[in-house]
């Protein structure tokens, strides 16, 4: 059937400077750039152009533009070109559009809609330069009291403590599995997160066998629905075990990594066939209720012999707060909320941009929730889905999270530049794909060096923020709503997310 | 125990933190000997340039020995009006005397002709708890703070602001020496430990319930300084039955020692470490125990960590406690004679009262310095 | 209010020097701040060059308001403990105290003399840009914080006791020494933070853990020694009843504590 639906992006070549090395027609796995023997030229075929700028970044004589073409259909604020191009493709092909990466839709940002306090004069600022700035947290359950013994000035502590893990700054990687992204890719967070005395989260895709005893102690492994590559071994070489119920981009349905990503390696890694389609299903098919997510929490509890603590994932909906505070009753000690904006490798594009609420909103009311019931010291919460700079984690923080995880940004950290192609598993900067002649290009020691350098940057940012409201510890940001002021927002959003509008 | 706040919240979290920058001062007399209020009220009076006249209190241990096994409750009934605050009074009476065994009652004795301004109702009650149906398996101590919470959220424009055995706070809109001379500090009463608190909000629209100290049962705290984690202190005390509702961020350092030294019964070298933890770097290099110790702390209690300037004196029975925060962003002398112990703002204070003394240092930051009483009795 | 205005000048002889000089006593009972100061500078606009004030307790700025176009000079004791500020922008005076000082001495100080026989409280010596204060025991929190110099222009600060945390944090120039006499050991934490210029001498010794991360710790060469040993000889003079000589503080070890660059954040940014 002829496809009615036209080029997304334009390459434009300067005829001029290129002096056909024909390095744009290696780089791109799409097959865009092919070179002409007889023309002695490269050919750019804009149909094929996912407008990731490989070619454009590593053409040694910056020959090429790739920009993305104006649409060409009469302007009409209810039908955009987006929606009939996605309406002609599945009239083409009958089929669900994928898509990777978050939602794109230009949903309110609240983190652009609240503002900083800084202290002046009745409080003094702090200079993290030259004063102690401490970032340090701790992720898991605390006891209410803490009894204590006693004896002349000896002191012995003898409530039972629940374990938690040590973050020296509340940054921590998102779930991206080994199979949605590259053995290189996933190494280097896995690296970079050591480094930086923080965690990475292997995500479904389990922890390869290699790397288990250098990484394990900064690794949070998930138990997801498809329950791939887990063994008792897997859960006891991690630091913190987390069930994913749930995941920002995708609330509801399962997960699917093609066929096409399941290479011999990630199939060991989660012990199916090579090359069969990775089906997470929908729900955890031993998970029908809160009193069965409580039966599974206790068994993991038991298989890592109460060492580790436990962590649930879900998606922000709509009741979620009342879902959050069951499962701090069940038995969590942390609960990962993931927000509309959360990405994914692969995703229906209809549930990705329709799904889910926004985590600034989410982050509130959870707090609150938790609060009111007198449970919030049972569990930590992290926040994701749609975190890029430290501005957005300070702001995260003072709404009641205890830290952050970051997916998309290290992921553009080590290159990507949101083309929204990672399902098709074809990504030239050798992060979402499995191909072996695109995972190499990816180096574990500069991707990890520019992750450990994200994390210094934003830890320092955040250090000065904190500084000028006067705080030096992380502790005393947690909660404290005070510090935020909204601009531009409505009575119910300011409500939702228990902050004064500025000037209050 | 589960603490249910029926605290009304105006739409969001909209209250009003007023900010404290003031001068404090704290005497005790370690063998227990009573003194009146005049010296402090010299004392505060030097340090008159660090207020503005806005607030200004005392809190004063041993003054009712005639009464030491009551509960002694200091009521302020505000209102625009004599009529206004009648009210108030009359709807309070019918639930103090349904819950407590009131022994007696009368307006706390004040001059009519002074420097204060508009200042509300204020009457002390000497009361013993009557504990009914289920909360008669309440420690008594548990049951008064309720009720007192309840009282300051539901009962309008009644506030309890003392509420300790054989001890009391007297404060309002003023400066401290003419708060004292209203309540005749320096004649009617004579207490083993003085504390002291002169104002200078920063939020002009004071009022008698927002100056210092504030108290919760026979815990009192003077301030200097401002709190910049209230919000995540304030989230955290609300889970355990505390609310905040006058408006000032001292109330929380009340709540927390309330929570941590009554309830949960924590020493208080313990509690200054939960108050003002030293930094992670000094942790890290300490014994293995003390490394746990402190770790477990800052683990458990991180909300309760005060973040901001502070210097600050607790008042108990038997006991007169100061702390500054970690960095010491906020001044505190302390000073003994005899069985004399001071604290103050400014050293020249404690000199003006006590000329000699044996010996004056300044406490490091997020060291308590501890008085106590020789003999407890 | 009373007192003082009434005061008949007194006559006293002082020592030192072969003319008698008038000082002027001043009872400062009772005076507030701005009382106390309006007299002072009455006296040094009048040719008053000594004054002894008694019965201080608490007044600030003492010595602020001494400023005059000619650079008039005072000479003035302090009985009593002053208030906060003392000597604040001091320009050229010499100031006393015979009891303790404390907060904020020496703030913003140009030039002049400040003797304390008693302990000083937090930020002594604040930005001083030149001139000396001498301390016989010991020092609160943030002493000469941002000290500055230019040239020949040295502000000196000695201390004959300890120190707590953040001594000569964001020192940019001046000369810093800390005896530590009496035995107690230094346990001040942050000493020297932010430190870009200017020097610590200290006597005895502290742990690397107890130093900003941009200081430098280094024995003294011949040039310290000298630096050293000239003021300490003042310090020995200005506090005669001491009861150690200056032979004997100098045998022990000193190290000196200085700014590893001048551009300590240079590489932060990006």
């Amino acid at each position: 059937m002829k496809s009615f639906v036209f080029p997304e992006f334009r390459i434009i070549r300067d005829e001029a400077k290129c002096g056909q090395c024909r390095g744009c027609e290696r780089q791109c796995a799409f097959g865009t750039h092919t070179y002409d023997p007889v023309q002695d030229r490269l050919i750019s075929d804009d149909y094929k152009c996912a407008g990731c700028q490989r070619c454009v970044v590593f053409c040694p004589k910056n020959a090429i533009e790739v920009r993305p073409t104006p649409s060409p259909y009469r302007a009409n604020a209810s039908w955009s070109r987006e929606k009939m191009e996605d309406l002609k493709k599945q009239a083409e092909t009958g089929g669900v559009i994928l898509t990777g990466c978050g939602n794109d839709k230009p949903f309110r940002v609240y983190w652009d809609h609240i503002v900083l306090n800084a202290s002046q004069v009745t409080n003094p600022s702090i200079d993290p330069l030259r004063e102690p700035m401490e970032l340090r947290t701790f992720l898991g359950a605390k006891p209410d009291v803490m009894e204590v013994k006693t004896d002349k000035g000896d002191v012995e502590i003898r409530t039972k403590l629940s374990p938690n893990l040590v973050v020296e700054t509340p940054i921590l990687f998102s779930a991206m599995s080994y199979g949605a992204i590259s053995y290189n890719a996933f190494r280097s967070l896995a690296t970079a997160a050591c480094k930086s005395g923080t965690y990475f989260n292997t995500g479904e895709g389990g922890l390869p066998k290699e790397m288990r005893e250098k990484f394990g102690k900064c690794a949070i492994v998930q138990v997801a629905s498809g329950r791939f590559g887990i063994d008792a071994e897997y859960l006891n070489c991690a630091s913190a075990v987390e069930i994913k119920v749930g995941q920002g981009a995708k609330p509801g349905i399962g997960g699917h990594l093609p066929g096409e990503k399941v290479s011999a390696e990630v199939a060991s890694t989660r012990m199916i066939p090579a090359g069969t389609d990775a089906i997470s299903p929908a729900p955890h098919h031993d998970i029908y209720s809160i009193e069965d997510l409580s039966m599974l929490i206790y068994a993991l509890k038991e298989a890592t012999n109460y060492e580790k603590p436990i962590s649930v994932k879900i998606a922000a909906v709509h009741n979620f707060a009342a879902i959050g505070s069951g499962i701090v009753r069940a038995g969590a000690d942390i609960i990962a909320i993931d927000g509309l904006r959360g990405g994914t490798g692969a995703a229906p594009k209809a549930i990705r941009d329709n799904v889910g609420i926004p985590i600034e909103l989410a982050i509130s009311s959870l707090d609150r929730r938790l609060r009111n019931e007198g449970i919030r010291n049972r569990c930590s919460i992290i926040a994701a889905g749609g975190i890029r700079c430290s501005a957005d984690i300070v702001k995260a923080v003072a709404l009641g999270a205890d830290a952050v995880y970051i997916g998309t940004s290290a992921l553009i950290a080590m290159g990507c530049n949101l083309c929204q192609k990672c399902n098709t598993g074809k990504c030239n900067w050798g992060i979402c794909t499995q191909d072996p002649r695109l995972a190499g290009r990816l180096s574990v020691d500069i991707a990890s060096q520019r992750l450990a350098n994200l994390i210094q940057a934003w830890s320092h940012e955040i250090s000065e923020m904190m500084g000028g409201m006067g705080i030096n510890a992380l502790e005393s940001l947690r909660g404290n709503r005070d510090h935020l002021r909204g601009v531009g927002l409505y009575e119910w959003e300011l409500e939702v997310m228990g902050i004064k509008g500025a000037g209050e | 125990m589960e603490f249910k706040i029926t605290m009304p919240r105006k739409r969001r979290e909209l209250y009003n933190k007023e900010i404290c920058a003031c001068s404090i001062f704290g005497a005790m007399n370690r063998d227990g000997e009573r003194f009146t209020g005049a010296g402090v009220m010299k004392a505060i009076a030097n340090m008159h340039v660090r207020g503005n006249g806005l607030g200004g209190g005392f809190a004063a241990y041993g003054i009712y020995p005639e009464h030491k096994d009551y509960y002694a409750f200091h009521l302020m009934f505000t209102g625009g009006s004599a009529e206004a605050r009648m009210a108030a009074k009359r709807d309070f009476d019918p639930y103090l005397y349904e819950n407590f065994d009131v022994v007696f009652d009368e307006e706390i004795p004040h001059r009519d002709e002074s420097t204060v301004s508009d200042p509300p109702l204020v009457w002390r009650y000497f009361v013993t708890p009557n504990k009914k149906g289920d909360d008669a398996a309440l420690p008594d101590e548990d049951y008064i703070v309720a009720k007192i919470m309840h009282v300051n959220t539901q009962i309008d424009n009644a506030y309890v602001f003392s509420s300790g055995k054989n001890m009391g706070c007297f404060k309002g809109v003023g400066y401290p020496e003419e708060i004292g001379e209203y309540f005749m500090l320096d004649r009617l009463y004579q207490a083993y430990t003085w504390t002291v608190h002169g104002r200078f909000p920063t939020n002009t629209q004071a009022w008698w319930g927002g100056a210092h100290p504030f108290s919760l049962l026979d815990t009192t705290v003077v301030h200097n300084g401002e709190i910049s984690s209230y919000g995540t202190n304030r989230w955290y005390l609300e889970m355990y039955g505390y609310a905040c509702t006058l408006q000032t961020d001292t109330e929380v350092i009340a709540y927390a020692a309330d929570l941590l030294m009554r309830r949960q019964r924590l020493p208080i070298e313990l509690v200054a470490k939960i108050l003002a933890p030293p930094i992670w770097n000094s942790i890290d290099r300490m014994n293995e125990k003390e490394k746990k110790l402190l770790t477990t702390l800052r683990m458990v209690y991180g909300p309760l960590l005060m973040n901001g300037p502070f210097s600050i004196i607790i008042g108990q029975t038997g006991k007169m406690i100061g702390l500054t925060d970690r960095i010491r962003l906020r001044p505190l002398t302390a000073a003994t004679r005899g069985p004399m112990f001071y604290l103050s703002s400014e050293e020249a204070s404690i000199r003006l009262i006590s000329p000699e003394l044996d010996s004056v240092w300044t406490p490091n930051g997020g060291e308590p310095v501890i008085g106590e009483l020789n003999n407890i009795a | 209010m009373a007192m003082a205005h009434n005061a008949q000048p007194q006559l006293l002889e002082t020592t030192g020097s072969g003319e008698s000089m008038d000082a002027v006593e001043v009872d400062a009972t009772n005076l507030a701040t701005k009382e106390l100061n309006d007299r002072l500078r009455e006296l040094m606009l009048s040719g008053v060059e000594k004054v002894v004030l008694r019965n201080v307790c608490g007044q600030r700025y003492i010595g602020t308001r001494l400023y005059t176009p000619e650079h008039r000079k005072m000479d003035i004791e302090i009985y009593g403990t002053p208030g906060n500020d003392l000597a604040a922008f001091l320009f050229g005076h010499n100031i006393r105290v015979h009891a303790n000082a404390q907060d904020g001495v020496g703030n913003t100080m140009d030039h002049g003399e400040i003797v304390v026989e008693g302990r000083a409280g937090d930020v002594l010596g604040f930005s001083m840009r030149g001139g000396k204060i001498f301390v016989r025991d010991s020092v609160g929190y943030r002493t000469a914080l941002h000290m500055k110099e230019y040239e020949d222009k040295k502000p000196v600060v000695v201390i004959g006791g300890t120190s707590q945390d953040f001594l000569g944090e964001y020192m940019a120039g001046g000369i810093v020494i800390l005896l530590g006499l009496g035995g107690k050991p230094h346990k001040g934490n942050f000493l020297g933070t932010g430190m870009h210029g200017g020097v610590i001498y200290l006597r005895g010794t502290v742990d690397k853990t107890q130093v900003g991360g941009q200081v430098d710790i280094s024995p003294l060469n011949d040039a310290d020694k000298e630096i050293v040993d000239h003021y300490v000889s003042e310090f020995v003079q200005r506090f005669p009843d001491l009861g150690i000589g200056k032979e004997e503080i100098l045998k022990s070890d000193f190290i000196r504590l200085s700014a590893k660059s001048k551009r300590p954040y240079v590489k932060l940014y990006a």
